[in-house]
């Protein structure tokens, strides 16, 4: 396999509670993302230590990985209607990924 | 005596104080959970079999307005300690629903003490889950209606999905799951699994109090940060709530034992229903300040001190 068949995309990472992951992920996909990838994850910020403990103290990492208009429309969303009350955390990166369709 | 169980959440509260890396398995605290619900839902189930069910129906709605109506109580006071809409709706929406943990050291005291209590109290658990969210809902989203900068972007959960959430959730479904099956199955059918959800109980419980007293002693550096509002709210809102829940008990004409349970269901404060459900559909409020009410205040006091009170109580009473 050479690496002509390697398609560029963009990984968005969300890190966020955990009680909004279900509504995070329907603006995703309304937004146009196909698939998603979530870990329970666990760590902190400026805003204090999520150790996930139990319930209520639980944090998500939803990974998507879309074309970058795509990415950058659900990370602006998310920007405008989840961080004024949430925490969360994100970042994008470019990947390469080898069966484009699937994204 | 303090009982065994509550020794154990002492131990969690002193682990977590002395930065001990004790901490349990995610997995095993989800078990725990799951399992003291069911089985808390089970023994309630069996009672319910032996009954008429239209005898439960005012004890029911008597449960139901109970949680609801602690909220709208609480609101006016809490917004004269000067908190604002949405974290006096969210606080007394965490006070209207139960713990059920809180119940459940309440049965083993009442058992220990040799009082005797309505079977069934877990349906009065059961049904005191929800309406005490709804109604700081309600308190929320009225106070966000009349005032006048309203913030557009605050992401609104629908009525169906917050219902679904809490209907639907781990606590209820497991309560009433547990309820049904229990009175489907009666004595006979629940034999062959007693030595799994009946008999270990009280050591499970205690295995998990030990969980929540890390949970709670992590919480407890907040208290300082929320300062003297919290504290004040945490210690003085159960006793208060307690009466009110005795009052319900002794109207219902319950035993010694089901007005202690009646008044340590209202003394409760939710950490597990009540916070999920209002960060998702009040984000504003401040979601540390509640929980750290609720968990890290009002919880050990009713584990010490608010339990063994509420029983006091409910002999003076009956």
């Amino acid at each position: 396999m050479t690496t002509e068949t390697r398609h560029s995309k963009t990984m968005l990472v969300i890190i966020a509670e955990a009680v909004i992951e279900k509504s995070l992920i329907q603006d995703a996909l309304e937004l146009g993302t196909h698939g998603w990838t979530v870990s329970e994850v666990h760590g902190g910020s400026l805003e204090g230590v999520r150790d996930g403990a139990w319930e209520a103290d639980r944090t998500i990492e939803l990974k998507l990985i879309c074309d970058t208009a795509v990415a950058d429309t659900i990370a602006d969303h998310v920007l405008e209607t989840y961080t004024p009350h949430y925490s969360v955390a994100m970042y994008l990166s470019e990947v390469r990924v080898l069966r484009p369709e699937r994204f | 005596m303090i009982d065994v169980v509550v020794l154990f959440f002492i131990l969690g509260v002193f682990a977590r104080l002395v930065g001990s890396d004790l901490r349990l398995p995610e997995a095993l605290y989800e078990t725990l959970s799951i399992y003291l619900l069911l089985a808390i839902g089970l023994k309630g189930g069996l009672e319910l079999s032996r009954q008429p069910l239209l005898e439960l129906a005012p004890q029911a709605l008597a449960a139901l307005a109970l949680g609801f109506i602690i909220p709208l109580l609480l609101y006016p006071v809490l917004r004269l300690l000067r908190l604002g809409t949405a974290d006096a709706a969210a606080l007394g929406a965490h006070y209207g629903s139960v713990s059920v943990v809180t119940f459940a050291v309440a049965i083993t005291a009442l058992s220990k003490a040799g009082i005797a209590y309505e079977s069934h109290a877990a349906l009065w658990v059961a049904l005191m889950e929800a309406p005490g969210i709804v109604a700081g809902i309600l308190l929320a989203r009225r106070a966000e209606r009349s005032a006048t900068a309203t913030d557009s972007k605050t992401p609104r959960a629908g009525w169906w999905s917050l219902s679904h959430e809490v209907l639907f959730g781990k606590s209820v479904l497991l309560l009433i799951g547990g309820l049904v099956i229990g009175a489907i199955a009666g004595d006979k059918g629940i034999a062959p699994i007693q030595s799994v959800f009946i008999d270990p109980f009280k050591g499970v419980l205690a295995l998990f109090l030990l969980e929540l007293g890390l949970v709670a002693g992590a919480r407890l550096a907040e208290v300082r940060r929320f300062g003297l509002t919290v504290v004040l709210v945490g210690l003085a809102a159960p006793p208060v709530l307690a009466c009110l829940g005795a009052f319900t008990g002794v109207m219902l004409g319950l035993s010694t034992g089901g007005v202690a349970i009646f008044a340590t269901l209202a003394a409760s404060a939710s950490y597990i229903a009540a916070p999920t459900a209002m960060r998702i559909a009040v984000p504003q409020a401040n979601a540390a300040l509640s929980i750290t009410a609720a968990l890290a205040v009002t919880f050990p006091f009713n584990l010490l001190f608010g339990i063994p009170l509420y029983i006091a109580l409910a002999k003076a009473v009956t």
